[in-house]
């Protein structure tokens, strides 16, 4: 659906995007991580078509974005950062006006309504964007991209300065939407992406780091998949029992936790999966497991080491999973 | 392009703007209009004409929003992301401008009306003078659309295009100015070309010549292209 390749972005002599590089299939839902200034927001700049590469290709859906502009446009919503709205209109005119210039074909009225229906701005219709909450905004931002039902939609950060409840229902919103969708989303909040997406790239200083499914990029940065174990069981004893099962490097008791209980965080050697082991071990030994899970890095930690990581750092951590593999 | 000459038409009167033109507008040609009426000279053409001055300034306020309020409001994002072509923009954004220009001139109907009651007047010479005065405000509008494209700030704009159009009308004053100036008399013919009002003055004596209207037209064009290519650029740089 989207593919991009070398694509570049030189401000003056500041390179903030260099060599991007990465294909997008129908149905994706992609999130798009950095710290700030890492050049997101110019990428899907480019890729809405607002600014153009200094080099390189976008292609939305096998049209060139520089070469059939109209084209590729058509198939895109796009919702900036800051929501692009005409203050001083009202909100279903300012959707009219979007309708109007994106020359949709679709019966304009029913339209309409359910594109306000589906970011739940119905009843502001009438009232002058300018007189709105940020939150209200941002629903009507996205309500402007969703408006001729594109193929992709381009979301800059569309949660930033909501409050919980929004950010919820927008979320829910996009999870929706992502059902017949292509998605890229962009997102300070780790969780967010976690929540949403399935592939995510992580994008630094204008270079493409990582660009993976949720799961593996988390597992591509950890080494220590550590687990823990809540047993009501003898502290010593325990220890020494999953000290000897295969596979296991090595065991460290957080102490009691509950009446008779210890928790034990059990580490494995690199790249194996001790977790059945570990619970058949407690089994065989008649003791009673009350909790066991998984020390899953969360993708904080991931999003944190990769772009904190200097280029050397980087290059070992990606490269001694791929090894493995 | 319909889309964006709706917008960009109605926004003229959610804000007092395009209400304060008109009143000014039609104020001023109902002054020249009783002035001509009761010294007993039905001539129509020195009324129109004589708008050129107040154009000077009006012009700048009808385009001083045109394409840096956008940026400033950040609303560019929304139609450079749409499927449409800059050109269609830039162009539907000028006939919204122009529009409320020609608007201005809708009392010179009634005007002509009252006159041919009083007088045998000349249809050909008011429509050749509303067809300079269209012409005019055209190249002006164009000119002040390019120099809203050059800023981020309406006021600036206004100042600049002010300044620009009384550059424009100030040509054959400089014209004569360097005619017998050694060495820089070739400038005169120059300045000559860069007039406005030479070109404007020939309808008003009922001289209907083509190229006066390709000279207008070439001017539009010229400037909505500039407008074009530097929207274009700023997406490049």
């Amino acid at each position: 659906m989207i593919s991009v390749t070398g694509l570049s972005k030189r401000y003056g002599s500041y390179l903030a995007v260099s060599d991007i590089n990465f294909e997008i299939k129908k149905g994706e839902i992609i999130g798009f991580l950095g710290p700030n200034g890492a050049g997101k927001s110019t990428i899907m700049n480019i890729l809405a078509g607002y600014l153009s590469m200094t080099q390189g290709s976008v292609t939305i859906d096998g049209y060139d974005i520089v070469d059939y502009p109209e084209k590729a446009k058509k198939k895109i919503g796009y919702l900036p950062e800051m929501p692009p709205l005409y203050v001083d209109m009202k909100v279903r005119e300012y959707l009219e006006f979007i309708y109007d210039l994106k020359k949709v074909r679709f019966p304009k009225r029913p339209h309409i309504d359910e594109v306000m229906k589906l970011v739940k701005i119905t009843d502001v219709q009438n009232r002058l964007i300018k007189n709105l909450s940020k939150g209200y905004r941002q629903r009507v931002g996205f309500g402007a991209a969703l408006v001729g039902n594109p193929d992709v939609l381009i979301l800059d950060e569309p949660t930033v300065g909501l409050d919980p409840k929004q950010i919820l229902e927008i979320r829910n919103l996009i999870t929706k939407l992502g059902k017949n969708h292509t998605i890229i989303l962009s997102s300070h909040i780790l969780s967010e992406i976690q929540a949403v997406c399935e592939r995510i790239i992580i994008i630094n200083r204008g270079h493409l780091i990582a660009d993976d499914t949720t799961d593996n990029l988390s597992n591509k940065v950890s080494h220590e998949q550590t687990v823990s174990a809540k047993i009501i069981c003898d502290e010593d004893k325990m220890i020494e029992s999953l000290k000897m099962i295969d596979g296991v490097r090595s065991v460290t008791s957080m102490g009691k936790v509950e009446k008779g209980a210890y928790e034990f965080v059990i580490e494995p050697e690199r790249g194996k999966d001790i977790r059945a082991a570990v619970f058949d071990k407690v089994v065989s030994m008649g003791k009673t497991m009350l909790s066991f899970r998984d020390n899953a890095v969360s993708l904080e930690q991931v999003f944190l080491r990769l772009t904190e990581a200097t280029d050397e750092e980087l290059e070992t951590m990606l490269s001694t999973k791929e090894e493995e593999e | 392009m319909t889309a964006v000459f709706k917008r960009e038409f109605k926004s003229y009167f959610i804000t007092p703007i395009g209400y304060i033109i008109l009143a000014i507008f039609y104020a001023f040609l109902g002054l020249m209009f009783s002035s001509a009426y009761s010294v007993g000279s039905p001539d129509i053409t020195a009324v129109i004409s004589a708008t050129s001055l107040i154009s000077l300034f009006l012009i700048p306020v009808i385009t001083m929003r045109l394409i840096c309020e956008d940026r400033r409001q950040k609303v560019d994002q929304a139609l450079m992301t749409a499927p449409v072509k800059l050109v269609s923009i830039v162009l539907g954004k000028f006939l919204a401008a122009f529009t409320i220009y020609a608007l201005c001139f809708v009392p010179t109907v009634v005007f002509e009306i009252i006159f041919a009651s009083k007088v045998k007047i000349n249809a050909m010479s008011y429509i050749y003078s509303l067809i300079g005065v269209m012409l005019l405000g055209a190249a002006l509008i164009s000119i002040g659309m390019f120099i809203s494209c050059l800023t981020e700030s309406s006021a600036v704009a206004a100042i600049l295009s002010i300044v620009i159009n009384f550059v424009v009308f100030l040509m054959p004053t400089f014209s004569s100015m360097v005619k017998d100036v050694k060495y820089f008399s070739w400038l005169s013919k120059v300045f000559d070309k860069m007039a406005f009002m030479n070109a404007y003055e020939s309808f008003n004596n009922n001289i209907f010549k083509v190229a006066d209207i390709i000279y207008f037209l070439s001017i539009v064009a010229i400037f909505v292209f500039l407008c074009v290519r530097f929207l274009e650029k700023k997406r490049w740089s």
